[in-house]
């Protein structure tokens, strides 16, 4: 299998070689008239076929890798290094990118995917087809070529084969890292393809904006799979990771959120350059930059360059990525320099409070915050290099930096959809703002009553008074949506007697894409009271033994037992705690130590009683030396379960954004001739 | 409502606001770990596994017993906290903060990301106001060459109809 595997990379290697560079002439000859001995149009086409052929090539190499996974084939040194016999089926389809070259070939085959879709559904737009085909080609080739050269996966053992593998790193044996990566590769991979759409429209002088109608859905599944991944991740920081948190501000997680920040400025900002014809330079440039930090994530993540408490197949492939960037950006100035003037904007703003402006200062507060959070990763190295000594640039600066960066830009989340286009008035201005305005300050009034107080025995509290803010805004933006929804409900609900609810659904049917992002917002809202509930955590640390309690929040923990189980996998051992509230007892949870047996390694099982108003987070922290007792950790952490809810939000409104609109909403919406003509707009944006 | 009665009553508004926010901030209750935990979470553990050392959570971890014991003793011998991580980071090395400092060529890490979105800030709003300014300018030139009161009114009735953006977006 491996020499199937092997020769099939080759192959898909060699195909997309062609398709790169067929493809290339094809689009020159094309581009320039001149007579050549073969059709461009068959050339092309031949390129665009030898694509799909090497879909199937990679196709086949994946699937050699978990073949050898699966039959336990220790001859290939992935293999050894990453499984073993006693590995439970799904984490063997996991060692497929738990490792460095199983993880290059996942992003080589994701791509591969893209391609094979993109290049089916090429009578879309035959010419714009084929230059992001051959662009994805380019991109498919440097993969390709890693694979093949830098970091084989099937590199063959030396020497004698040991009968079993060192086994998964025990952090990945956890369910969510059967899907988190995969998640997360579908969305850094995802973004090649608007980024091809954006350099190919921008080489051939694309006239009009129909490219990014075409780009579009790809854009929107893409920055979802990319969401979607990084909460899973979070989640299993939390899960697996047993420090009570999920986002620690490693560069790992740096490197993926980053492109999020950049890819949602485009989604935003693209709608700019389709309604009116503006941003177009900026718009490029924000998917050039998306698509380069997605390289620069894996550069991170893959040569070592940070630390991480999570990078977890590091080598020496930086200089490829180094090199591969160089490329990728010079690739973009020479064509932005060549081109810039078909870029031009047909309009510019008019006013500074506008939902134009909303528009360009929520693209510059989601740039900030990536600027920031670059800024972060790589000082480390930039000290190093300045001052001779590396310095660490944790939660502590992130917190004081990137946290009122993000604060601003829910305040922009609410105030962009009140903002009419074009220009406003302040009349329109305090009409459309009263209610949010109640909200945000009956919540600091009620915040400030109940006790999140930013100052504590005279000494301001950072946590709390972000914590108040947060809660302050996000009361003002989602005040701010559902008077929107309602005041557009209200109209239709008017015009067709139909109850509100049902006019609610007619009105989000009649415009999908604005009211599902509408939904995404709610979910962000959510997400950020989740995420503002870390300010109240509390956590208790203590040795329990037999029917020793520990208390914490509202509930009493008793230890009622430990023991030890093992299975063919791992060892474990466990506390069984008896879970009391107001004296009657809740629940039992019982926290968990493993060591793999393969890999010698221990792993944390944290228990977790999630209700709504917090998490009860207990951790086996292993047993005391001395004593043989357990040691258990508990936290309070309030407000997590508003996170995942809120990234199930994001997720149902990105999927109504997605389905078309049952009718055009102002042609649906239109007032009756017989009927006098409304001073206003029936369905506002603001005014 | 008249402008100074207006007035008067924002004034009014904000002092009852500034009076419930001093209401409830004095209603704060004293924590003794707040100093502990403050500090804990501005250190790394030093064992290697990256992570803050309040946040360390190895059983038996060679770093965090050591650093928690300095850092009692730091804080019972009455030590500013910057006297305290200026000590770790003698003991420990400059890895041991969480944070850069604000001294010397560290200040760099805090200032750059406000000067560069102040800069970024700045320059849109003196770009859009440029525009803004121009596009009036071109349009005062424009309405005194020729002025279409039909036209202006159509104009007007077309920006007021498509105003509300609801094709999309939002």
């Amino acid at each position: 299998m491996a020499t199937f595997g092997s020769f099939a990379l080759l192959i898909a290697l060699a195909l997309a070689a062609y398709n790169l560079l067929a493809g290339t002439i094809a689009l020159r000859l094309i581009a320039t008239g001149q007579p050549a001995r073969i059709s461009p149009e068959r050339l092309a086409d031949t390129a665009r076929r030898a694509g799909i052929a090497g879909f199937v090539a990679i196709t086949g190499a994946a699937f050699a890798l978990v073949w050898s996974v699966f039959t336990n084939d220790f001859s290939i040194t992935y293999i050894l290094e990453h499984s073993n016999r006693a590995l439970p089926a799904p984490y063997k389809f996991a060692a497929l990118w738990s490792g460095q070259e199983g993880s290059l070939l996942l992003w080589a085959w994701l791509l591969g995917i893209y391609g094979f879709v993109l290049r089916l559904t090429h009578k879309t737009d035959v010419k714009l087809y084929a230059y992001a085909g051959t662009i994805l080609a380019g991109v498919q080739v440097f993969f390709l070529a890693v694979v093949n050269f830098a970091a084989p996966p099937f590199a063959l053992m030396k020497g004698a084969i040991p009968d079993d593998g060192n086994g998964l790193n025990p952090l990945l044996q956890y369910p969510e890292m059967v899907i988190h990566p995969p998640m997360l590769y579908l969305g850094y991979v995802g973004f090649t393809v608007p980024f091809a759409f954006a350099l190919g429209a921008l080489m051939m002088r694309y006239p009009g904006e129909k490219w990014i109608k075409i780009t579009r859905g790809w854009t929107m599944v893409t920055w979802l799979f990319l969401t979607v991944g990084i909460f899973l991740g979070m989640h299993w920081a939390y899960a697996v990771l047993g420090w009570g948190g999920y986002w620690g501000w490693d560069p790992v997680e740096n490197a993926s959120f980053m492109p999020w920040l950049t890819g949602t400025a485009f989604l935003h900002s693209v709608m700019m350059q389709e309604k009116k014809g503006m941003m177009k330079s900026w718009n490029v440039w924000l998917i050039f930059t998306t698509f380069l930090l997605t390289l620069l994530g894996t550069l991170l993540t893959r040569a070592g360059l940070v630390s991480s408490v999570h990078a977890f197949a590091q080598s020496s492939i930086g200089t490829w990525f180094t090199v591969f960037m160089g490329v990728v950006l010079a690739v973009c100035i020479f064509t932005y320099i060549l081109q810039r003037a078909h870029l031009k904007s047909d309009h510019h703003l008019e006013s500074l409070v506008s939902r134009e402006s909303s528009f360009l200062f929520n693209n510059l507060v989601l740039l900030a915050a990536c600027f920031v959070i670059l800024w972060g990763t790589l000082f480390p190295i930039l000290s190093e290099y300045v001052q001779g000594n590396k310095v660490t640039v944790g939660p502590p600066f992130y917190n004081r930096v990137a946290v009122p960066i993000g604060i601003f830009l829910l305040f922009l989340t609410g105030v962009g959809p009140l903002l009419p286009w074009r220009a406003t008035s302040l009349r329109a201005i305090r009409r459309n703002f009263v209610v949010p305005s109640i909200a945000l300050w009956g919540t600091v009034i009620v915040g400030l009553a109940v006790g999140i107080q930013p100052w504590k025995n005279g000494v301001f509290d950072t946590g709390n008074f972000y914590a108040l803010v947060a809660f302050a805004m996000s009361a003002g933006v989602l005040a701010a949506i559902l008077s929107e929804f309602l005041r557009g409900a209200g109209v239709i609900s008017r015009q067709t007697g139909r109850n509100l609810f049902t006019a609610m659904y007619l009105l989000i049917r009649r415009n999908t894409r604005r009211y599902g992002g509408y939904i995404i917002h709610i979910g962000v809202v959510i997400v950020v009271v989740g995420l503002a509930g870390a300010a109240f955590n509390r956590s208790q640390e203590s040795e329990l033994a037999l029917h020793d309690k520990l208390a914490i929040g509202p509930y009493t923990l008793e230890c009622v037992g430990f023991t030890q189980d093992s299975n063919p996998n791992y060892n474990s051992e466990y506390a069984l705690l008896d879970v009391y509230k107001g004296g009657t007892k809740q629940f039992q949870m019982s926290p968990e130590k493993r060591v793999y047996l393969a890999s010698d390694q221990p792993q944390t099982m944290v228990a977790i009683h999630s209700v709504p108003g917090w998490d009860l987070y207990v951790v086996y922290e292993g047993s005391n030396p001395d004593t043989g007792q357990p040691i258990i950790k508990a936290f309070l952490n309030p407000l997590v379960s508003w996170i995942w809810a809120g990234v199930v939000i994001i997720v149902f409104g990105t999927f109504v954004a997605l389905v078309p609109s049952l009718t055009p909403s102002t042609a649906a919406l239109r007032v009756p001739a017989t009927r006098t003509v409304p001073a206003e707009p029936v369905l506002k944006g603001g005014d | 409502m008249s402008a100074p009665k207006r007035l008067n009553y924002c004034i009014k508004s904000l002092q009852a606001l500034a009076l419930a926010a001093t209401v409830c901030f004095s209603l704060g209750v004293s924590d003794s770990g707040s100093r502990f935990n403050d500090l804990n979470h501005r250190l790394m553990c030093t064992c290697g596994c990256a992570q803050v050392l309040g946040e360390c959570d190895h059983a038996g971890c060679p770093g965090r017993g050591q650093e928690f014991a300095d850092l009692n003793k730091a804080i019972a011998s009455g030590a500013t906290d910057d006297q305290i991580l200026t000590s770790f980071a003698a003991k420990y090395g400059a890895t041991v903060l969480a944070a850069p400092t604000t001294k010397g060529f560290d200040l760099v890490a805090w200032i750059a990301p406000f000067a560069v979105f102040a800069a970024a800030l700045l320059g849109t709003i003196l770009l859009v106001r440029r525009w803004s300014v121009g596009r009036s300018q071109a349009a005062q030139a424009a309405g005194s060459s020729a002025v279409d009161p039909e036209m202006n009114a159509l104009r007007e009735k077309v920006r007021r109809e498509t105003g509300s953006g609801s094709d999309g977006g939002f």
